[in-house]
């Protein structure tokens, strides 16, 4: 049973997903996808615990053996990205039965395909990170990504509908491009299995069709990860999204984008190749840069707060490139530990913002006024969530940013770290406007509110929690992925 | 005469082309799916090509030594089919929703309507 984890890391959700498809709606359906999901955590702990002591994890599919069958090979990076996935998927499935009963475009008869389809894109997303073959990572993103247009499209809003379309002309393209990437890396070297390309790419990489493969995958992973200018697809699609499946999707999507560029670029063409030959930082150091300071200074006009946060995101996703483009140890620490700690401080605020719009049906700035003494659990935990994403010592945020700071000033690259600074202020303005509106605004008159639901309320605290223990506490947060980024580094050496 | 003798992936050149040019030209949310999916199909042609040996048979095993195409990329491009089917099948639920909510699947129009519900 402990050898075929790597397996039942993806089997357990795919299985649950159709099954919860013959569910009637009620608490029993969502019962068997939270038995899967906390299955899925279960086991993503268990396989980091093995990395930490064995290192490499080589799983292969079928019993085929690597590089002609499938291989699941897990490491530091992925191992500690499979915790990231799985363990905000079990909190925000915890989240989802109170929106999913009242909050979603769905007649109550087809609850049940709500599960069905979360379930569906946590496979996808744990099958991206779990797997070592070049072309699974394709089929898997895009099982993760059609369900996550279903997911979007559920939205009341019906600007959801075409939020959703968006992402899937833009979504295809991307995942089309990854698609010729990886094509032509097959052209040249006859193998799909991650380890095996990384060993035969050196002999051809001096060759245009290597070159062209890279050129692909750079655009296609970036469409993915909503890396500035790309990034056209995201504050729709996360403002109109009902508010559980913001919170999953802005929690691990983008994230696992990330790590698919951090895998392709480091680990399969290598860092002497994809940093010193094909100069990749040259190209992601002014688009992370640009990314961080747009997308942070769009996100102070906002009023839909959703949409505010999402246009952070974009400059999140903006900070853990600028980590990656620094091509050192400390600036890939940066990077991975951001991936988790975005995910932990995203996740409490779009969850904080769907207790809001569970109780008054709106999270616009000039609607929520007064809700900071009606709903204070509420409020109080959007407070905790925005310090750390403003990264104020002792909340996770500080420790990725603090970091980024150091690894610029490694380089004495001291105006990136300006900027980082200077950006987080700008976080600190779109964060007051919030806080402003909730707790110094009158409320409307004649407006009853009442504090969310425990079932609501328990999640999103588990998650400010854990950002505030992982402020303090950073083995996890930084300890792991310091070795997943020595690990990344030192490949291809 | 190289040029010509490698017409295929030319082909797979242009009708990726048209295919984006139709995605990002074209307002009416259905023709964008249909550029959508030349862009995809131009996909399948690279891969089949990289796949075909000149002179090559199917893969069969057979005692002898022939010369045979390798299935493995046919095999990869089936479920980059089955994946482009289920796209546009998604897609075209999404454009019906869309014509249901909007009563249009012009993009002009669409976006005109929610501008209006912005103000």
């Amino acid at each position: 049973m402990i050898d075929h984890l790597p397996a039942l890391q993806v089997v357990i959700p795919l299985i649950a997903a159709p099954l919860s498809a013959l569910f009637r709606p009620g608490r029993a359906v969502w019962l068997l996808a939270m038995t899967a999901c906390g299955l899925s955590l279960l086991i993503a702990i268990l396989l980091l615990n093995q990395v930490l002591t064995q290192h490499v994890i080589s799983y292969p599919m079928g019993s085929w053996p690597a590089p002609w069958g499938i291989e699941y090979r897990i490491d530091a990076a992925n191992a500690f990205m499979l915790l990231i996935v799985s363990g905000i998927g079990t909190i925000v499935m915890a989240f989802a039965r109170p929106i999913v009963e009242q909050r979603i475009r769905l007649p109550e008869y087809k609850q049940p395909w709500f599960y069905t389809a979360y379930l569906l894109c946590l496979t996808g997303l744990l099958g991206i990170v779990i797997t070592g073959d070049a072309f699974n990572v394709f089929v898997f993103l895009e099982i993760s990504s059609l369900s996550s247009y279903a997911l979007i499209s559920l939205g009341r809003d019906r600007r959801a509908l075409t939020a959703s379309y968006q992402y899937l002309i833009m979504g295809t393209i991307g995942a089309t491009f990854i698609l010729i990437g990886i094509g032509l890396l097959y052209v040249m070297t006859g193998t799909l299995n991650m380890m095996d390309l990384a060993e035969r790419i050196p002999a051809v990489a001096d060759t245009r069709t290597i070159r062209a493969a890279f050129a692909f995958l750079t655009i296609g992973v970036s469409l993915k990860l909503a890396l500035f200018p790309l990034h056209l697809w995201l504050p729709n699609a996360y403002a109109y999204a009902p508010s559980a499946v913001t919170a999953f999707l802005a929690a691990t999507a983008t994230k696992v984008a990330v790590y698919v560029l951090l895998r392709f670029f480091f680990t399969i063409f290598g860092v002497n190749f994809s940093f010193e030959t094909m100069r990749l930082d040259l190209v992601l150091l002014p688009l992370a840069l640009v990314g961080i300071f747009s997308a942070s200074v769009v996100a102070i006009f906002q009023n839909n707060v959703k949409r505010m946060l999402a246009y952070s995101s974009v400059a999140q996703i903006g900070y853990m490139i600028l980590g990656i483009s620094l091509v050192s140890v400390t600036g890939v620490t940066a990077a991975i530990s951001h991936l988790f700690n975005h995910a932990l401080m995203k996740g409490a605020l779009f969850m904080a913002l769907g207790c809001i719009s569970f109780r008054i049906g709106t999270v616009q700035l000039d609607r929520i006024a007064g809700v900071g003494r009606a709903m204070p659990w509420t409020m109080g935990a959007f407070v905790v969530g925005g310090l750390s994403l403003i990264g104020v010592p002792l909340t996770a945020g500080f420790v990725s940013k603090w970091y980024l700071i150091v690894g610029a000033l490694e380089k004495s690259w001291w105006p990136v770290a300006v900027l980082v600074l200077v950006t987080s202020l700008l976080a600190v303005i779109y964060i007051w406007r919030v806080v402003e509106a909730a707790y110094f605004k009158p409320a409307p008159e004649g407006r009853v509110v009442h504090e969310a639901p425990l079932a609501l309320l328990i999640p999103t605290w588990t998650l400010v929690l854990a950002n505030l223990y992982f402020g303090l506490d950073t083995s996890l947060n930084a300890g792991v992925a310091r070795t997943a980024a020595e690990m990344l580094l030192s490949v291809g050496h | 005469m190289q040029i010509l003798g490698l017409y295929n992936y030319w082909i797979f050149i242009v009708l990726m082309m048209c295919g984006f040019y139709v995605v990002i030209s074209r307002g009416n949310l259905v023709k964008k799916l249909v550029g959508l999916n030349i862009f995809q199909t131009s996909v399948f042609i690279l891969y089949i090509s990289m796949g075909k040996i000149i002179g090559g048979t199917a893969p069969i095993a057979v005692d002898q030594d022939v010369v045979y195409s390798n299935p493995i990329p046919h095999v990869l491009i089936l479920t980059a089919i089955v994946v482009g089917i289920a796209t546009t099948s998604l897609g075209l639920a999404l454009v019906v929703r869309i014509n249901e909510a909007y009563g249009t699947i012009e993009e002009d129009e669409i976006h005109a309507q929610s501008e209006e519900e912005a103000l």
